[in-house]
């Protein structure tokens, strides 16, 4: 992961003066699967398509695979593949068409073009409907149809725009298996969404963006680490006799807090669910529920409840203020 | 900054796609009835007054484009032609926003420049294949019927009066893609493109007159008639008008001939015969600033048409 496919410093648009991206840096190793995460209207989509040299920075460089996409937009496009939101196909075509069109665009040599084709419809199991109009198409099979566009132009980075919106839990986990596979061909990912939970499995590393800014990034045990403190929260639902002291006395756990009648938060060194689960047996109560490990939308909303306690002035402060 | 790369990289995939979905859409089966059928009882209809044309006429050919009542061929023309053209152009890059296949298909190694030239293209070279179905048809069904080979001035004249319909169809299509970009609704772009060739080609000429004169101090009929004229050349309508009239009669040595005659002038140059017919390069060169006039109003329009789409956000 040493080499960087994509790199970004101090990336800057705006509209009618009004900045939507505010100096974002970040860079992507080859392999690598990174997530550019956060709520709709951020400025994700802005920030692959200065990538992609679709829209004019207004300040800031980037490389992506070595070539200013600003310069040389054409070399960027032609090492990188880009599934956007929502991608849309000619409906009067078939999958085949569609792609056969893409191929040419690329200049694929003819005698490669239909193998790549079939090659990549069956990757993304399509190809028993390659010659159905895409008019016929499901969301899901749109997208994959954009992957499979991907995996023919055998691409060095992957640009995949909230691929995840819109599809049912079936096709999701289908789509992250794709992108999972496109890593183990070394593909770097640069994958955009607002749906935390969904994504946040298959991303090595992620940037969480906020209002045109990036405020957190690194992996999800790291910003856990950041935002949430050391350790490893987790919550319980459980009725027993004694089950706070049982609980406080399992190794590796720092405190115990009552949330409420059954309902304990947990702060521990490790991963300790397994041990809580045994306590509460061994107390002879009953477990009701136990948290999953914090999620990145835990991270990101605690983060903002953080800077919003920090930024609020404290009652004690402000009657001081008051009395002075 | 230099961008690297042709600006026309992809430009034939494109224009070869956009022509393969011209062509078999049924929007274009729709216009090539209508023009076939155009065509056809236009024919007709000359031929059912063709008693009136002798044979020693030179140029009766011809006269298979400009006769026939109520409408002679050219007017119909003049009239479809448009139609023709907007219809294959009120949707061209907003249908790409539409279907979200614009972001798709830029992300892949090509220029704007390529895809919206390369839609242009196409759409003019399926006007042309229509256009020059729609002449071999008149040639072939005069010949047919009238059992007379036409000359070589008359194919010529045909032949530049065929060129002269294509630049015609440009400015039309031009001003459609310039429209399908400015509106993402392929409905308003068709709607306002309608409204305008509605406008240039009925309400002017009937507006024109006042606007002329408020514009020219009166008393100076002269004046009045040339600002009418110039006015008038504001629709591409008028600059075919009067290109064809010139083209497929050999007789007109002027545009102003029929506004003189409508005077109670004759137009007689010195040296020359009245009536006498004048060669086709005479004749071009009588009309060569309206075929200018059409070919820059493409040109102007597509030009305006690119700067709006290079600057245009991709995203839907």
């Amino acid at each position: 992961m040493s080499e960087n496919l994509i790199e970004a410093e101090n990336l800057v648009k705006r509209y009618n003066g009004t900045a939507v991206v505010k100096g974002i840096s970040f860079t992507i190793g080859r392999g690598e699967i990174f997530g550019l995460l956060g709520p709709n209207g951020a400025g994700k989509t802005t920030t692959i398509l200065m990538l992609l040299g679709l829209s004019e920075m207004s300040g800031g460089k980037a490389r992506v695979c070595g070539h200013d996409p600003v310069r040389e937009p054409l070399a960027v496009k032609r090492r990188v593949g880009y599934l956007p939101d929502q991608v849309g196909f000619y409906d009067n075509l078939s999958a085949a068409d569609n792609l056969r069109y893409t191929a040419r665009l690329i200049g694929l040599a003819p005698h490669e073009r239909e193998a790549k084709i079939k090659a990549s419809l069956d990757h993304v199991g399509l190809a028993g409907v390659a010659d159905h109009r895409v008019s016929t198409f499901s969301r899901g099979m749109k997208q994959r149809l954009g992957l499979a566009e991907i995996l023919m132009k055998d691409v060095q980075v992957a640009i995949l725009d909230e691929p995840t919106s819109g599809l049912d839990p079936l096709a999701t986990i289908e789509l992250l298996d794709i992108i999972r596979n496109l890593k183990r061909h070394d593909v770097s990912v640069l994958l955009s969404s607002h749906l935390l939970e969904r994504v946040q499995s298959v991303c090595d590393r992620v940037a969480l963006f906020s209002a045109g800014n990036i405020v957190l990034m690194g992996t999800v045990p790291e910003l856990r680490q950041k935002v949430l403190g050391g350790g490893f929260p987790v919550e319980i639902e459980a009725e027993g006799e004694g089950l706070h002291d049982r609980l406080v006395t399992i190794p590796g756990v720092r405190s115990v807090e009552e949330l409420g009648s059954n309902k304990f938060r947990l702060l521990a060194d490790s991963d300790v669910r397994p041990q809580a689960a045994a306590a509460v047996v061994a107390a002879g109560g009953r477990l009701y529920q136990i948290s999953d490990m914090p999620s990145l939308e835990m991270i990101y909303s605690r983060y903002f409840e953080n800077l919003a306690q920090a930024e609020e002035p404290l009652p004690t402060q402000m009657g001081k203020r008051h009395a002075a | 900054m230099q961008r690297e790369g042709s600006p026309w990289q992809g430009l034939g995939v494109v224009t070869l796609k956009e022509l393969s979905d011209h062509l078999t859409s049924w929007r274009m089966f729709v216009l090539e009835w209508l023009v076939a059928i155009t065509a056809v009882v236009s024919v007709y209809v000359t031929i059912q007054q063709v008693g009136e044309v002798t044979a020693e006429d030179p140029y009766l050919l011809l006269r298979f484009f400009t006769r026939g009542t109520p409408l002679p061929f050219v007017a119909l023309l003049s009239f479809l032609v448009p139609l023709v053209s907007i219809g294959l152009g009120f949707d061209l890059v907003n249908s790409e926003h539409n279907q979200r296949t614009l972001s798709r298909v830029l992300s892949q190694p090509i220029y704007r420049d390529a895809l919206l030239f390369g839609k242009f293209l196409a759409g003019l070279a399926t006007i042309s294949i229509s256009l020059i179905a729609l002449w071999l048809l008149l040639i072939g069904l005069g010949l047919v019927m009238l059992g007379i080979p036409p000359g070589a001035e008359e194919v010529g004249r045909t032949l530049v009066f065929l060129l002269v319909t294509i630049a015609y169809a440009g400015v039309w299509l031009a001003l459609a893609l310039l429209f399908s970009i400015l509106f993402r609704s392929a409905a308003t772009a068709a709607l306002a493109a309608l409204g305008l060739w509605l406008f240039l080609t009925i309400l002017w000429p009937l507006m024109m007159p006042l606007v002329a004169n408020l514009l020219t101090p009166s008393g100076d009929v002269l004046a009045l008639l040339n600002t009418q004229m110039v006015l008038a050349r504001i629709s591409p309508s008028a600059l075919f008008n009067e290109v064809v009239a010139v083209i497929l009669d050999p007789s007109l040595r002027s545009t102003q001939q029929s506004m003189f005659a409508q005077m109670g002038l004759m137009l007689i140059e010195r040296g020359a015969v009245p009536g006498a017919p004048i060669p086709l390069m005479q004749s071009i060169l009588v009309v060569w600033g309206q075929i200018v006039g059409l070919v820059a109003g493409t040109i102007m329009l597509f030009v305006i048409g690119y700067v709006v789409f290079q600057r245009q956000e991709v995203r839907a």
